[in-house]
């Protein structure tokens, strides 16, 4: 055999685009032919995204007071789950949750006084209300893909045709719970979409130190599904790659895999200190990216945008969260004994001992 | 009735309850046109077709956390997981996911899945093939352990275990799958979760054993008594819940206690059931000697040459058994 013929098999390389797709720039002109949203539901999403905001800053401010457990914010990236649900059919698709998505939790009807339960330490916050498609907030790092992929799969073996959102970090893409279900809704063409928030930052671990990938989207290639990389802070382009793998999963076509690229504009948890390792510039050029900035100067040229209509929302949002807050402070405490009913369908012997005997205890206080 | 063995009692069961709630689908590695590598699910893929008798990609996790899901979607999932040795790739989803669905909401979800995997060691297996991590599972709240000992008592237990609302660890004997055979009722049998059996009456010593270890209690037993002590056998059948009144009752009559358990020694289930009965005034006056546990070793479990001084053999609970009578 000659030396030519002897070479090294061709490498396999993959040519993704990296710049994330837009629709709005940072100065809140479109860069496409058409706004996929009409001014309306604009108005609705950016109401969306600063409910989840200040849900978020009155959480932290009440956790510095101590009435609040360590808290996990989504300010700065809350135009992924926004958007999502905006593409989503909440009377039928589900919404499946990491720890940090509570605007998008809430515009798919989530109960504001559950939300803030859950943020008091109170097992009702995990509530799955009547008619709320929705699984609980997960605290294990992509531990819910498979769920949501399993979910999808079993609706679509019933002849639904409801299809099932996850959301979760950059840093989860290095968890096998991330790989493994990925790899499963390809083959199984489950109607799912998998949605990846890279906010840059897995608690302090910056997202070039996850992965060698240069896109987190493209992980999608080793599983044979569709994987799109989208700006993450620009509430319409999510919604309009979001809708389109929303449809296509409804149609029968199989699962997406969703980048968005976007930034935690604040701590990892109340737990956090963010200053020890994340570059102050870095914090400013995306401070310049939020996702309300945006919004509110498209609004405005759209003349539908004033200070005073901005106001107006601010306050009501206000009220939304003060009467809800006081609604959850008066809810009565779980107790340990009703704890133990909610481990099986019914108490096994050693519970119903456990049980009796913490009774005994509070009957005799 | 004719005589069946472990593994055909497990298939017939399977097809008999999937044949009568169309939401039962099984879900693993090559459960599908190959039956399963020890054919626990022979022909159920010609029967009920690929979607409802699925081979699953080869990887642990998601056959668990995928059933979370397909629970939640109304489907009643029986997730075979090779061998048990393999859950360990599956522990998260078992002990941090599965088990938690119905505590994490409250109980406004729930799962009602099912995990079959085989156990124990016996059958010169590779490594990871026999490990017997039992105690793993019966530490984690939320879920529930059985482990039947023979073919009536596998299709009692496995038609519970499908049809309980809550999660259910459902472990077959590896050495028993062939070797143990019986008599099975047909149509409708369940056994109960949380009931022991007693399996052969004595009166001087009680040998607590589940699964695979029972066949070797008994036999230990009949050793016993050529010597002329009269051994009570307990098959516990399930070990969450456990059943405490059996166990008392059996304890208070015999004063003896040996535990088998066919893991390691360290933190096994033997000692959670030896602490149980420890706690109770009644039996730990009644006591005649101090209890003892016959185990596997402080081992990763053995490569082959070695397993023969591992296993749990009729002449380790034969000494063990001579052991609390003499003392």
């Amino acid at each position: 055999m000659s030396q030519d013929k002897n070479n090294l098999p061709a490498e396999i390389t993959v040519n993704l685009p990296t710049e994330p797709y837009q629709v709005l720039d940072q100065s809140g002109n479109l860069v496409v032919d058409h706004a996929p949203l009409d001014d309306e539901t604009v108005l609705k999403g950016l109401r969306a995204i600063l409910l989840g905001r200040r849900f978020d800053e009155l959480c932290i401010k009440l956790q510095r007071r101590g009435l609040m457990v360590t808290f996990a914010p989504g300010i700065g990236q809350e135009a992924c789950t926004v958007g999502t649900v905006l593409a989503m059919d909440s009377t039928r698709d589900w919404f499946v949750p990491q720890y940090r998505e509570a605007a998008g939790q809430l515009l798919h009807g989530q109960p504001l006084v559950n939300a803030f339960l859950w943020h008091m330490g109170s097992p009702i916050g995990f509530v799955i209300t009547p008619g709320l498609k929705m699984l609980p907030p997960q605290a294990g790092v992509a531990g819910h893909i498979g769920h949501a992929v399993g979910l999808a799969w079993g609706l679509m073996l019933q002849g639904k045709t409801d299809v099932v959102t996850a959301h979760f970090g950059d840093g989860a893409t290095s968890q096998g719970d991330f790989y493994e279900p990925l790899n499963l809704s390809g083959v199984m063409k489950a109607p799912a979409i998998l949605f990846c928030q890279n906010n840059n930052w897995a608690i302090s671990v910056p997202r070039q130190s996850q992965t060698a990938s240069p896109t987190l989207a493209q992980k999608a290639v080793a599983a044979g599904i569709p994987g799109i990389h989208v700006d993450g802070n620009d509430l319409m382009a999510v919604y309009q790659v979001t809708k389109a793998a929303v449809d296509r999963a409804r149609r029968g076509d199989g699962p997406t895999l969703i980048e968005g690229v976007t930034y935690r504009l604040g701590i990892h948890t109340t737990a956090d200190d963010s200053s020890r390792y994340e570059p102050e510039e870095l914090r400013e050029m995306w401070k310049d990216r939020d996702p309300v900035i945006r919004l509110q100067l498209y609004l405005e040229q759209r003349g539908c945008w004033t200070e005073e209509i901005g106001e107006k929302m601010e306050s009501e949002i206000s009220t939304e969260l003060d009467q809800a807050w006081a609604e959850a402070q008066k809810f009565p405490d779980a107790t340990a004994a009703e704890s133990l009913t909610h481990v099986f369908a019914e108490m096994t012997p050693r519970l119903q001992q456990q049980y009796d005997e913490l009774k005994g205890e509070s009957d005799n206080d | 009735m004719t005589e069946i063995t472990m593994v055909e009692a497990i298939r017939d069961t399977l097809s008999y309850e999937m044949e009568r709630d169309e939401r039962v689908m099984v879900l693993g590695e090559d459960v599908g046109k190959t039956g399963g590598v020890f054919r626990a699910t022979d022909g159920l893929y010609e029967q009920f077709g690929n979607h409802r008798v699925v081979d699953m990609p080869l990887a642990e996790g998601p056959i668990i956390g995928a059933s979370v899901g397909l629970a939640i979607s109304g489907l009643l999932p029986v997730a075979e997981i090779q061998f048990m040795g393999f859950t360990h790739n599956a522990f998260n989803q078992i002990v941090a996911q599965l088990s938690r669905i119905r505590y994490r909401s409250w109980g406004s979800l729930s799962t009602q899945v099912t995990i079959r995997t085989p156990y124990g060691g016996g059958i010169r297996a590779p490594e990871m093939h026999s490990d017997s991590f039992v105690a793993h599972f019966a530490h984690c709240p939320g879920l529930k352990v059985v482990a039947p000992a023979n073919p009536a008592d596998a299709k009692g237990l496995l038609l519970s275990s499908i049809r309980d609302p809550d999660p259910v660890m459902f472990l077959e004997p590896l050495r028993g799958y062939r070797l143990i055979s019986g008599e099975v009722p047909e149509g409708e049998y369940e056994v109960p979760l949380g009931k022991a059996r007693v399996a052969r009456e004595g009166k001087d010593c009680t040998v607590i054993a589940w699964s695979a270890a029972v066949e070797v209690a008994k036999k230990a037993a009949d050793l016993a008594e050529e010597k002329g002590i009269s051994v009570e056998v307990v098959d516990l059948r399930s070990l969450v819940p456990l059943d405490m009144p059996t166990l008392q009752e059996s304890v208070l009559k015999t004063g003896r206690v040996v535990v088998l358990q066919e893991a390691s020694f360290t933190g096994g289930f033997a000692a959670e059931v030896m602490s149980s009965l420890h706690e109770d005034e009644g039996i730990f006056y009644s006591l005649q000697a101090p209890m003892r546990r016959v185990c596997g070793l402080d081992t990763p479990y053995p490569v082959q040459m070695i397993e023969p001084d591992y296993l749990v053999t009729e002449e380790r609970v034969l000494s063990a058994i001579l052991s609390t009578v003499e003392s």
